[in-house]
């Protein structure tokens, strides 16, 4: 009989009465692993020390830097890391991976939606707030906690975000923090809009927004990036900016194109660019979302080849790549496999985390279980302040 | 309100069957707890809408309810009984908008990160349903075909990957009058075995020439229908305090007539079509994905024996605002994309139907249309297998059925 929780597949439930949801998930995790293992010859890293001593010294301290980059959206092992998969993120597998620490078991126990889920990713809480309100993350972000501790200028931390509901993802409303201690939040689509002054039709396919809720475009509050900081800050004149503009292909190119300029003019020490290309899968068209995962993997590899040429990112960056979480199984009937995120089964909520660059130990798998809070308060270390109020624990691999 | 305050007057909105079920259950849902009464009360209050198979697992569902003893109760509901409710959802009208409470209280659910205990909740639950009151065999072993690849002349990639493991691949199929074919044999299985709603042809553009003892639901049809609910969509997201969660409400509550529909003296079918653009993410506006999501519904809702879903191309991606304002009736298209989209929306058909009853005997064949490749799968198809004989479709029927 077909009961009302639609969720309920007859293979998810064979699955959870004879291996559970713990099982699903080392199952899940042993395929990237092996995979890992056979695929770019990548350690086992489960017995390998931390790489502290080394990452003291490749980079003072002071000089030290970090990029996150969040993996656009949620993408599924079967269309990245699995056998089937590894044809669509070439530059992740045959550049990124042999020179990072790769991490096969990040878990998000907080809500699956993207702006809420990346607010908890930037907190180390899980925050609870309605994922389609443009409000601030209740708790004080990663900017707050490295802008404070270390009394680092606004111009040191900054975040790229695709989408204006990302507006207000750089500072919390704590009231310890917040109050312009937070990250300047660059909104590329928002930034291009106003630059062409209305006339979008060339470039509109830049200016998507929302694949779920496309239409959804909270009136922008908080502290925007104003179009003169483009001249004052970027050193891009309008007009140059429109005509490169012109060049791009996707909203994520785009935002690729800012980072890069940002990092090139500004340098932050704090760069955090939120992808979202791969998130058309909404739209459920399968080979929309494979070219959205394969543009990601494309444009990670150009991000870590900035960095390694930009003078004041080469040798002293960590950079950190992750999705914010995954997409449904093709095994939960509740869902639409890849099209969504909407079961919080085994597979959206396990996902995995490279680490590149300064302080990392090359080549090493690790498998254990983490927790998405755990990226802030491991940047803390690395950057030696304390995210006092964050959920998660610093990964010790890494410190 | 509680489930235990429930009277039978309290169901006075609901259309007339639903009315007349419900209320013979009134003492069964009293003893139920909050987490776990409204999504059953969502289904209940569309019976007269359902298609035979859900009408049947609702009625069984409460009649099982019913005969259930109070320590049995306690077993069964102990999991549900331990999700904490909030009061605001407590005063949700859930009796005549259970919708509206279950989605908020999803939202509820993933703030207090109850989710994980409620799903696993749902799951006991189902498994414990599925052993007291199994589904019926379907009184023929079922046939899933899906046509893809209309307008595409080649492809990068292998075709049917996904599925290739379960069943035969053959790369020398006579193409020639192979839809034709395939038609002519869902309609002699829908005359031989007349079951209401049983037979299905799904078309991801416009409908071919079939026989009416077919059920047919094709995206060009829709058009005008789409054309309107795109229209209200972008009514309804300029006004003011409009949010996503608002417009998924406001879409909800849409019925055929509101979308010029109810003409054609069907209303569950109508019904049934008016979900499949207003609960369906895509669905609007890329026609792979309308006819992937149509088969899933079909297949989920009214378990049919025979289902027939062909995809059309969709038009190229542009920006998401663009293509939801319908500006642009006669945009290009895009085959090559649109056949990746198929070949796994084929695959998602036959996942769908293997989770329906009589899996073990049922039939899938995908074809790319108008080409030589297909694949079939059957319980006398050897798995795994491929062949290069020369064939043609209704042949591979006979094989896989």
């Amino acid at each position: 009989m077909a009961s009302h929780f639609s969720s309920l597949s007859a293979r998810a439930r064979a699955a959870a009465a004879t291996s559970g949801p713990r099982e699903l998930a080392r199952q899940l995790v042993c395929n990237r692993r092996d995979f890992l293992r056979n695929a770019a010859g990548l350690a086992l890293g489960g017995a390998m020390l931390g790489p502290r001593a080394m990452a003291r010294a490749l980079a003072p301290r002071k000089k030290r830097k970090v990029v996150v980059i969040t993996f656009g959206g949620g993408a599924r092992d079967q269309e990245t890391f699995a056998p089937e998969g590894q044809e669509n993120i070439p530059h992740l597998m045959r550049e990124l991976i042999p020179q990072s620490a790769f991490f096969t078991q990040l878990v998000n126990h907080g809500i699956l939606g993207h702006y809420v889920a990346t607010a908890s990713l930037v907190t180390g809480v899980y925050e609870t707030f309605n994922n389609f309100a443009a409000v601030p993350p209740e708790h004080p972000t990663v900017f707050e906690y490295f802008r404070k501790d270390l009394r680092r200028p606004s111009s040191d931390a900054w975040v790229v975000a695709p989408s204006n509901g990302f507006n207000r993802i750089g500072e919390s409303n704590h009231p310890s923090y917040g109050g312009g201690l937070g990250a300047t939040v660059i909104l590329p689509k928002h930034l291009l809009s106003a630059a062409m002054s209305g006339a979008t039709s060339d470039v509109d396919h830049l200016l998507r927004d929302n694949y779920e809720t496309p239409f959804y475009a909270p009136e922008l509050g908080g502290r925007e990036f104003e179009l003169q900081q483009l001249e004052m800050l970027l050193k891009l004149s309008v007009d140059d900016f429109k005509a490169h503009a012109r060049t791009l292909s996707s909203p994520d190119e785009l935002s690729v194109y800012i980072a890069r300029q940002l990092m090139r003019q500004v340098a932050p020490s704090l760069l955090w660019i939120t992808m979202h290309d791969i998130d058309i899968a909404h739209a459920g068209a399968y080979s929309l979302y494979i070219e959205g995962i394969r543009r990601t993997d494309r444009l990670c590899a150009e991000l870590w080849q900035a960095i390694q040429t930009e003078p004041e990112y080469a040798g002293n960056t960590t950079l950190f790549i992750l999705p914010d979480f995954g997409r449904d199984s093709d095994d939960d009937s509740g869902g639409n496999g890849f099209q969504h995120h909407r079961t919080g089964d085994v597979i959206s909520r396990t996902t995995w985390m490279m680490a590149l660059g300064a302080g990392v130990r090359p080549g090493v798998v690790f498998d254990r279980a983490m927790e998405s809070t755990d990226l802030v308060p491991t940047i803390g270390s690395m950057l030696d302040f304390s995210a006092s109020l964050a959920q998660g624990k610093p990964i010790p691999e890494l410190l | 309100m509680l489930p235990s305050d429930l009277k039978p007057e309290q169901f006075n909105g609901y259309p007339p069957a639903a009315r007349k079920l419900v209320t013979g259950y009134v003492g069964a849902l009293q003893r139920s707890p909050l987490s776990f009464v409204p999504s059953l009360l969502r289904e209940v209050i569309e019976y007269d809408f359902k298609f035979p198979p859900e009408r049947k697992a609702i009625e069984n569902e409460l009649a099982n309810l019913s005969s259930l003893s109070p320590e049995q109760m306690k077993e069964w509901f102990q999991e549900f009984a331990e999700i904490k409710v909030s009061t605001k959802l407590e005063n949700v009208d859930w009796v005549n908008s259970p919708g509206l409470f279950v989605e908020q209280l999803s939202a509820h659910l993933w703030a207090t990160r109850q989710l994980d205990a409620f799903r696993q909740a749902a799951m006991n639950y189902a498994s414990r349903l599925q052993a007291v009151a199994a589904p019926e065999p379907p009184p023929v072993p079922r046939l899933g075909i899906a046509v893809i690849g209309q307008g595409a002349d080649t492809h990068d990639e292998p075709l049917f990957r996904k599925l290739r493991a379960h069943g035969g691949y053959f790369s020398r199929v006579n193409p020639e009058n192979g839809l034709e074919a395939l038609l002519n044999a869902v309609a002699a299985r829908a005359k031989a075995h007349p079951i209401p709603y049983g037979h299905w042809y799904i078309d991801g553009g416009r409908e071919a020439n079939h026989d009416p003892a077919l059920t047919c639901v094709s995206y060009n049809a829709l058009e005008p229908a789409r054309a309107v609910l795109l229209r209200k969509m972008s009514g309804e997201i300029g006004k003011a305090g409009m949010g996503p969660e608002m417009l998924r409400t406001r879409l909800a509550q849409m019925r055929p007539a509101d979308l010029g529909m109810g003409k054609a003296e069907d209303e569950v079918l109508d019904r049934f079509q008016v979900k499949l653009l207003t609960e369906g993410s895509g669905t609007q506006i890329f026609s792979t994905t309308f006819a992937q999501w149509a088969a899933r519904e079909t297949l989920r809702r009214a378990q049919p024996v025979t289902l027939l879903v062909r995809f059309a191309p969709r038009q190229r991606q542009r920006p998401m605002n663009e293509l939801l304002s319908g500006l642009r009736p006669n945009a290009d298209l895009d085959p090559a994309g649109s056949l990746v989209d198929a070949d796994m929306g084929a695959y998602y058909t036959y996942l769908n139907q293997q989770r329906l009853s009589g899996a073990e005997k049922s039939s899938f064949l995908v074809w790319f249309e108008g080409h030589n490749e297909a694949l079939a799968i059957g319980p006398a198809m050897p798995r795994g297998t491929e062949s290069s004989s020369p064939t043609d479709l209704k042949q591979l029927l006979t094989w896989a059925i």
